[in-house]
């Protein structure tokens, strides 16, 4: 789901469940944070509701927010390609990280 | 292949050296050229700085090359073997002080966005930070 807000300069906001089995362990956080890096925009995701926004180009914080099955990640995206940045990640956690995507 | 920097691993032990490449081709990619070695001549556990100079050579990118350890000689034969290369290359290449698995993936990941030697070096040494 591809929500565009223009309240705030070109945020782009989005959120998508995580349908991988066993949550944003190791390979879904190198794909996630290789992805990101394509993009000029700072990104940067959440667990929904929680108090900390991560930078999405991390892949260290990435892999240390311990996303479980299920949970829905928010994505929120500033710059020129924000908008695509925003997309890109949604699909690519909603088709369950397939191989050689990023 | 030449516009990211290389990673180079380097343990006691050829199987933890190897299986640590495995893990870094498989969940990063081919984009960063990434070499090991483990293990002395003889076959046995130990570190060859002649291997650790070969594996730098052969992983060798323009952008530099960042070299994950193991444990204490891992480290002290990498210093040394980054002081016989070609004067040149000397400077584009670092021993990062990170986990040897985890900070090899981190790395690469970091290298693969076509990062900067001191960036990949930061990514993998953000680990032992906290």
């Amino acid at each position: 789901m591809l929500e565009t807000s223009n309240v705030n300069g070109q945020i782009f906001t989005g959120n998508v469940q995580l349908v991988h089995a066993v949550g944003m362990h190791a390979r879904p956080a190198v794909k996630l944070t290789k992805l990101a890096k394509k993009f000029e925009a700072q990104i940067s995701v959440r667990v929904a509701g929680a108090a900390e926004w991560i930078n999405a180009k991390s892949v260290a914080k990435i892999m240390a927010m311990r996303a479980a099955h299920g949970s829905i990640i928010e994505i929120k995206a500033l710059g020129s390609d924000a908008e695509a940045a925003v997309a890109a990640l949604i699909d690519l956690i909603a088709t369950d990280f397939p191989d050689g995507t990023a | 292949m030449n516009d990211t920097v290389s990673i180079v691993i380097v343990s006691h032990s050829k199987d933890i050296a190897k299986g640590t490449a495995d893990m870094v081709r498989q969940m990063v990619g081919s984009e960063v050229k990434v070499a090991f070695c483990g293990g002395n001549p003889e076959g046995g556990l130990g570190t060859s700085v002649a291997l650790i100079v070969d594996a730098i050579n052969d992983a060798w990118s323009p952008k530099g090359v960042a070299i994950l350890v193991d444990l204490g000689g891992a480290e002290t034969n990498s210093e040394m073997a980054v002081e016989m290369l070609d004067p040149e290359r000397r400077d584009l290449v670092v021993v990062c002080n990170a986990p040897i698995v985890e900070g090899a993936v981190m790395a690469a990941t970091e290298a693969a966005g076509g990062s900067s030697l001191a960036e990949v070096r930061a990514v993998a040494e953000e680990l032992s930070a906290d």
